[in-house]
């Protein structure tokens, strides 16, 4: 009785200290003025039409760095909990039509995940989806094939490899420029090319495939049980 | 979505309180279309109603095979 | 920001905090965490719409040379994009751990877990 009227309480608690948020509510009419200047660097200086990709790249690369960071220690700790079982899963058979289907779907979900990454700065989308669309992808191949092994050391290899590159490729932009993970060591281009914005496709295309990598990683570790 | 949320709290078997966390994820992806940030909503479908409740079903399968 | 999406926000994280409290079951407190999470986000986002407004990409709909009166404001759609993909890393690393402790004891009720407890 008495933990239930301390949670009540607790709650109450908590609502009063959101209420603020609420009370305190005007509407804002223009941007920050550091919206504004990320809006202006990001038509002028970068070149990119997408305007959260060039935050989330170059003006806050750090954080994104950090997230990184934080996916491939969630993948270490997954890999270091969960053994593997020695036990054979008794599954049906999978009708044919399911496999011939899903190893045609396979191909085609790749392909729009890498066109995803790859037109981050053009279009919505970036790494973080792509990679996750790649993900999905090798999802549907383990759960139509019964007895389909992804081949662990090709994705060890380009789970590392690209993290690498993505942190080379910063170190050159602190070589060649000012800061570190300043990508404006390559041609700005025209606007709404695919070849365009100094080194930020190239920087979401690593960061793209290091995330589907990684997630492939988790979903074969928890999925093998 | 706030039924949904209660759905998740006080259903009885743990494979509906999973799917209506499906469920709030899905709709918070339309609010943020609304809201005007199109790379969140795709974030928020692709991972929170994808990959979020294909994880929770897997650890739901592990747990249920050994008892 | 709009009124009603930031109540909503605050009403889905206090739905989560009150599901971490009050079940007993393993798998329902990280699923009370997964709903916290996204109330949070949708708090954040919320914060950075202005009336009238739209999304930030230029293309036809938004000239380049007034984005500035056009736009929604970036700043937290790049905070909650990374937020999102830490949430979920988090919840995973937590599900390993619930099904870890299942083999050990066979139980998935916090109460045969208090060696914790003063």
């Amino acid at each position: 009785m008495i933990s239930r009227i301390l949670i009540i309480l607790g709650m109450v608690g908590l609502f009063m200290i959101f209420l603020p948020i609420i009370t305190n509510f005007h509407e804002s009419q223009n941007l920050r003025e550091l919206a504004v200047n990320y809006v202006e660097g990001s038509v002028n200086e970068l070149n990119t039409p997408n305007i959260v990709t060039s935050v989330v790249v170059t003006y806050r690369g750090l954080d994104t760095l950090g997230e990184v960071t934080v996916l491939f220690l969630a993948t270490v700790g997954v890999g270091l909990l969960l053994k593997r079982r020695n036990g054979k899963q008794v599954r049906r058979p999978v009708s044919e039509l399911l496999q011939t289907t899903s190893s045609f779907l396979f191909a085609l979900i790749i392909m729009l995940g890498v066109y995803i990454f790859t037109h981050g700065h053009l279009t919505p989308g970036g790494g973080f989806q792509g990679g996750v669309v790649i993900a999905s992808g090798f999802l549907l191949m383990m759960l139509s094939n019964v007895n389909v092994k992804i081949n662990r050391t090709v994705l060890h290899v380009v789970e590392s490899f690209s993290g690498t590159i993505y942190v080379l490729t910063g170190v050159v932009g602190l070589v060649l420029t000012i800061g570190f993970l300043n990508p404006k060591f390559l041609p700005l281009g025209d606007f709404g090319h695919l070849f365009s914005a100094c080194a930020i496709p190239v920087i979401y295309s690593f960061i793209g495939l290091k995330v589907g990598s990684e997630l492939t990683n988790i979903l074969d570790t928890m999925g093998g049980e | 979505m706030i039924g949904a949320a209660f759905g998740a709290i006080y259903f009885k078997s743990l494979l509906a309180a999973i799917i209506s966390a499906g469920v709030i994820s899905l709709l918070a992806s339309v609010i943020y279309l609304v809201l005007g940030s199109p790379d969140v909503a795709m974030t928020e479908a692709s991972i929170g109603s994808g990959l979020t409740t294909v994880i929770f079903l897997y650890a739901l399968n592990s747990v249920r095979r050994e008892k | 920001m709009m009124i009603s999406t930031l109540i909503l926000g605050i009403t889905l994280l206090l739905i989560g905090i009150y599901a971490m409290l009050t079940r007993k079951n393993l798998i329902r407190i990280v699923i009370g965490f997964s709903i916290a999470d996204t109330g949070t986000h949708i708090i954040i986002v919320s914060l950075g719409y202005i009336k009238g407004r739209t999304a930030p990409i230029i293309d036809g709909a938004v000239d380049a040379a007034n984005a500035v009166q056009r736009v929604v404001d970036p700043i937290p759609s790049a905070l909650v994009l990374t937020a999102i993909v830490i949430g979920l890393a988090v919840t995973a690393l937590m599900l390993s751990f619930v099904v870890e402790m299942h083999r050990k004891k066979k139980s998935l009720s916090i109460d045969d877990y208090q060696e914790l407890k003063w």
